[in-house]
């Protein structure tokens, strides 16, 4: 089976500074991939260079078996992206907000389609919002929304749980991985909700300043590790790491 | 490959803000009315006093002047307001390219261009019985200019926010004006200094500024004098496109466009 994501010896360097060093690794559908790893690890510039914002130093990433940086337009109609550190226009709507995106990626029947993302994540009732009028947990519930818009086929998260109360948090993580089984959507995502990411991931890539500690299944890597939950594997393999700078 | 559905969003966005916002529309309203009754009534005074016909070259020369404004603004701004929302990201990591995104500002700066002209030619024919849209097609022609060196103003803009950050959106509003006193917009070159004729002569503005005031003389324009502006508008064009372009790809390679708004 074709791997959805590839990514191969990917190195970003700042000057002399190495933020990822020699990453590799491949997804295939379905599959839930947690990125783990202290502040400063390269989480977040790793998933920038997977949505060709961040131009790698060198190493290359394939999406579908086609490379990014060759077919950009045509791949990330089919990749969605939500971030607890990007927002959205504050002075439009909700509905007007994902009508440009519904847009930017051409969606068919996208009156429908708005309807039934406001409907998943609860938020039919704020349709005609003004955005600056939601909560921190309703922006993120519209980001979620309007990354899931086009059906995606690969999502990328970085941190999609921040800011969202322990009930949506859970409801949000059972819908990725009813996504995952039902239609095979490959996800991957960054969060520091260690106890959420254990229920939702099936695979693991533990990055510590920018280089991989270990990449594998969640049993794999807890045998390996000899533990059995996420958060005394996070302590037992970054234990030495010290704080980096804000690059999450 | 460009998307008809993508420029659409690009124009919607910022449709969608005009529609929102107060300050919005008075930036857009305000100022061309504040502007055009102000110079209006100079005007009208230094004619009564002189007995020339200088009301319409300053109404027509603040008429175009303000297209330019209002174009090269809406690019530059335009790309601002995405900076200003931390929704650039979003705009980037989505299957948007980059002609489509600048197609979908220019298309944007044409309409805030066309709405304040339009406001402005109304007021002039009301107040001023000044009808800026009969001087015929030269007019358009020396209009079309100003549009795309507005453009090449703007795109440099945008470069500049890419490279030096959000510091440098005082360009937005600044970079435009840096042209005005080589511009020659409300009085011929040959009133400049020796050294600033020199100058002027490699702003393509100061040919559209000169041709304008012919217009209204009753006077044809030289086509020597329309081909040196168009031949300038297209070397600063090629400039403008090559610095955003390699500009936008620096940004990619050193991390900028994921911290622009921060």
């Amino acid at each position: 089976m074709l791997p959805v994501v590839q990514v191969f010896r990917l190195f970003k360097s700042y000057g002399k500074k190495f933020v990822l060093n020699d990453v590799s690794f491949s997804l295939f559908k379905g599959d839930i991939l947690g990125i783990i790893g202290p502040n400063g690890a390269g989480k977040t510039t790793l998933l920038y260079i997977l949505l060709g914002i961040i131009e790698p130093t060198s190493g290359e990433v394939k999406y579908f078996g086609k490379p990014l940086k060759k077919e950009r337009s045509k791949i990330l109609k089919r990749v969605g992206f939500a971030s607890n550190y990007v927002s959205l226009p504050y002075s439009l709507t909700v509905e007007e907000n994902l009508k440009v995106f519904a847009q930017l990626y051409e969606v068919k029947d996208y009156r429908r389609r708005i309807d039934e993302v406001l409907q998943t994540f609860k938020l039919a009732d704020k349709k005609k919002a003004l955005c600056r009028a939601l909560s921190t947990g309703e922006m993120m519930r519209l980001n979620l929304a309007r990354a899931f818009l086009h059906e995606p086929d690969v999502l990328l998260l970085d941190e999609p749980t921040a800011g969202l109360d322990p009930e949506y948090m859970r409801e949000v993580a059972e819908f990725f991985k009813k996504q995952a089984e039902e239609r095979g959507l490959s996800i991957i995502l960054t969060s520091h909700q260690l106890s959420e990411l254990e229920k939702i991931a099936n695979k693991l890539l533990l990055i510590k300043e920018g280089r991989i500690l270990a990449f594998g299944g969640l049993e794999e890597l807890f045998k390996l590790y000899g533990v059995d939950n996420l958060e005394e594997l996070y302590f037992k393999a970054f234990s030495n790491s010290s704080l980096g700078d804000s690059d999450g | 490959m460009v998307s008809f559905r993508r420029i659409l969003a690009i124009l919607l966005r910022h449709l969608y803000l005009l529609k929102h916002s107060v300050s919005r529309w008075i930036d857009l309203l305000y100022w061309p009315t504040i502007d055009l009754l102000l110079w209006g009534f100079v005007s009208l005074y230094i004619q009564q006093r002189e007995g020339s016909g200088i009301v319409y070259h300053f109404l027509g020369a603040l008429i175009l002047w303000n297209i330019l404004i209002r174009a090269q603004q809406g690019l530059a701004v335009g790309f601002l307001e995405d900076v200003w929302a931390r929704n650039l990201l979003h705009i980037f990591a989505s299957p948007l390219t980059l002609l489509d995104y600048v197609l979908g500002l220019l298309l944007y700066s044409i309409l805030k261009a066309a709405v304040a002209s339009l406001l402005m030619g109304f007021l002039g024919v009301l107040i001023f019985d000044f009808n800026f849209f009969t001087q015929g097609l030269v007019l358009f022609n020396l209009t079309f200019a100003l549009l795309l060196f507005a453009w090449s103003v703007g795109l440099i803009t945008i470069a500049l926010v890419l490279y030096f950050g959000q510091e440098a959106e005082i360009f937005a509003w600044a970079l435009a004006l840096l042209f005005l006193p080589f511009s020659a917009v409300f009085y011929p070159v040959s009133v400049l200094p020796p050294l600033f004729q020199e100058i002027a002569k490699f702003v393509p503005t100061s040919y559209v500024f000169e041709g304008m005031r012919m217009v209204f003389q009753g006077k044809d324009v030289p086509l020597l004098f329309l081909f040196k502006a168009y031949l300038l508008i297209l070397v600063y064009l090629i400039l403008s496109v090559f610095i955003f372009s390699y500009s936008f790809k620096l940004s990619k390679v050193q991390g900028k466009l994921t911290k622009v708004g921060e």
